[in-house]
């Protein structure tokens, strides 16, 4: 065992992933001589060459483009989108390329590439450098959408993405990069589509995942205070979603609450939350309830932004609604 | 003729020089698809939006006569001549434009996501200037993995208002690309002149981008393959090139389009232009007469009737099959 920093985990994945194939290419904005906006590609243009760490122009769409008609022509890319409010500006490569190539051209070739993008608030960003947007591609048929927790699962995850011969849409949150945590010596390569139990509890299942995982588990040891025993799921992957899982907590708890960072409305805890009502109805002892960003852009100011953040608070609250 | 002849051998290097019976076999086999696309559509065969290269066929035959097999080409919603010249299955081709499950996309793409990857055609495309980079991607995978192949990206002048063409032109350039910018300017945009849509010409683009620009006569199919022949060739050791074709986009923008924005001077000199009409009297002077000629239209008619008849007899697609394969079946799976 030794400690890893969440950053470390995802350089250290890309790494790993482009000594076994060589048709592993990274291409974005500052990857290569700056060793990208936060670090993770650091080392890696020394160690593989400029060939295969490409910094590009600011130029999302075009580079999102690339990618999509690289991993059709025999590469499998890793694009890195510096600020996941920036794929607005490559939807059209995600959307109706990447997404869909295998299906419409009649499974003739998949797309092997991966998009990483860092989500999330906390860091006074504002409006434009803080949204979590993954519910939109988790829509997009064609699509695979992963958001790990810990380094460990970054690591994990991220080489079974670059491994997958489908477009990835890889959303790293950007508070948890510097979070450092105890790791095995050998990482295993962590399989897409399935969710890990964090913590077993009886009374209540929390689903949630990325940096909301820490949310919750830090609701957990609040309620356990209060004799609440709380199962958190740690979802990993968004899209497939692992809903057998899910269902077998609820079957255990019989009352579930979902958390993420992302606005509530229309989001990922929606369809979890539609699909449990559904499949999971006879299991039910209470409502779900969701716990999310409220309809209203990321603010800036630091209290503003705290007070739109899920909080340990409002997971405390929904858990006791849920069980009221 | 004897210009083009002179280059023709001149820039031979790479490839052979294409011969001009040859290419006028290929200009006839994409208009007598497309026509006979046309008729099945009027008759209710063909379902969904088909967009018609008629007039633009000499494009795709002269540039697709200085390729490899292994150079890839992206298209464009007006892709039929792309895919039929850079040789496609015209079996799997017509099976798919009547949404066949024995189509080259299984029934699931239709005429504007028409591809063959065994061919390197990476696909037409719906939406306008999205080939552009998934070229400039293929150009890059090229020279990554040392092929030795080029990219080519086939546009319309209404692309070049499309702020992709932009990131793309720069990104080419910038990185010395083995890719091949194919603008095939018709000098319409879906329904308004792209005179009303353009405040530039695109040798303007191309100068800004530092990237060499020939406008050449799209119609005349061995002009375009001469010249084609040479640029490929430079393309593939020396970095981006723009070949901006000059050609007539006889139809509408879609089958059905009645194309009374257009006026009728403009439409009645378009047979002047007509690439086999072009292409046949530089044969005439070759001493090719019109029953040679005919025979080649006979020949491509007959492998029409072949192809059309096989998509009349197979099935329609199964919904589970194409459910089956939104994502790639795991290695193992049925």
């Amino acid at each position: 065992m030794a400690e890893m920093r969440y950053l470390k985990a995802i350089n250290q994945a890309l790494t790993d992933a482009m000594a076994a194939d060589p048709s592993v290419i990274l291409i974005g904005e500052d990857v290569s001589e700056a060793g990208g906006a936060f670090g993770a590609s650091r080392g890696l243009r020394e160690r593989f060459g400029a060939e295969r760490v490409l910094d590009t122009p600011i130029s999302e769409a075009a580079l999102a483009g690339a990618a999509v008609g690289a991993a059709l022509s025999g590469l499998r890319p890793v694009a890195e989108i510096m600020f996941m409010d920036f794929t607005t500006l490559v939807m059209d490569a995600l959307v109706n390329q990447a997404a869909k190539a295998r299906f419409m051209f009649g499974g003739q070739r998949s797309v092997p590439m991966v998009l990483r993008t860092p989500h999330g608030g906390g860091l006074g960003a504002g409006p434009q450098h803080s949204q979590c947007l993954e519910a939109w591609f988790a829509h997009v048929p064609g699509l695979k959408v992963v958001c790990p927790s810990d380094p460990a699962s970054a690591y994990g995850l991220l080489r079974a993405a670059i491994d997958d011969p489908d477009p990835v849409v890889f959303v790293e949150h950007k508070g948890l990069y510097a979070m450092k945590s105890e790791v095995p010596d050998t990482l295993p390569i962590l399989p897409l589509g399935k969710a890990a139990t964090l913590r077993e509890g009886r009374d209540v299942t929390i689903v949630a995942y990325g940096a909301a995982v820490h949310t919750a588990m830090t609701a957990a040891a609040t309620l356990a205070d209060e004799g609440i025993e709380a199962e958190i799921l740690d979802l990993r992957s968004i899209q497939p979603w692992d809903e057998q899982a899910v269902l077998a907590s609820l079957a255990k708890t019989h009352r579930l609450v979902i958390v993420h960072e992302a606005v509530e409305a229309f989001g990922v805890g929606a369809e979890i939350a539609a699909r449990m009502a559904d499949i999971g109805f006879d299991e039910l002892d209470g409502p779900i309830l969701r716990v999310g960003a409220p309809f209203m852009p990321v603010p800036f100011s630091k209290g503003l932004e705290n007070a739109y953040l899920p909080s340990p608070d409002r997971v405390i609250d929904a858990v006791r609604r849920t069980l009221a | 003729m004897s210009d083009a002849t002179t280059h023709r051998q001149a820039g031979a290097g790479h490839n052979a020089a294409p011969d001009l019976l040859e290419l006028y076999r290929g200009l006839v086999l994409i208009r007598r698809c497309e026509e006979r696309l046309s008729q099945m559509f009027s008759e209710g065969e063909v379902p969904g939006f088909i967009h018609l290269s008629i007039g633009q066929e000499a494009v795709s035959v002269g540039v697709m006569a200085a390729l490899t097999p292994d150079d890839t080409i992206a298209s464009t919603h007006r892709g039929h001549g792309h895919a039929i010249a850079k040789g496609l299955s015209l079996d799997g081709f017509f099976a798919e434009l009547l949404a066949r499950e024995t189509g080259l996309c299984k029934g699931r793409g239709g005429s504007m996501h028409v591809a063959d990857m065994s061919v390197g055609m990476l696909g037409a495309n719906g939406i306008v200037g999205a080939g552009l980079s998934i070229a400039l991607g293929s150009a890059l995978a090229h020279r990554t993995r040392k092929t030795g192949a080029i990219a080519v990206a086939f546009f319309g002048d209404g692309a070049l208002a499309e702020g992709l063409l932009h990131e793309c032109l720069n990104m080419a350039a910038l990185w010395k690309l083995p890719l091949l910018f194919v603008c095939e300017n018709n000098g319409w945009g879906e329904f308004l002149p792209t005179s009303k849509q353009l405040s530039f010409a695109l040798k303007d683009l191309a100068a800004a981008y530092r990237i060499p620009h020939l406008c050449i006569d799209g119609n005349d199919v061995a002009l375009v393959a001469d010249h084609a022949v040479r640029i490929v060739a430079e393309v593939r050791h020396g970095g981006p090139r723009i070949l901006e074709c000059l050609t007539t986009r006889v139809r509408g923008h879609f089958e059905g389009d009645a194309q009374k924005y257009r006026d009728a001077d403009e439409l009645a000199a378009l047979s002047a232009r007509d690439p086999l009409r072009i292409a046949a009297g530089h044969l005439a002077e070759l001493g090719f007469d019109e029953a040679a000629l005919g025979g080649i239209a006979d020949e491509v008619e007959a492998r029409i009737d072949v192809s059309v008849e096989a998509a009349r007899a197979a099935g329609f697609p199964a919904f589970a099959d194409a459910m089956a394969d939104v994502y790639t079946p795991a290695q193992g799976a049925a």
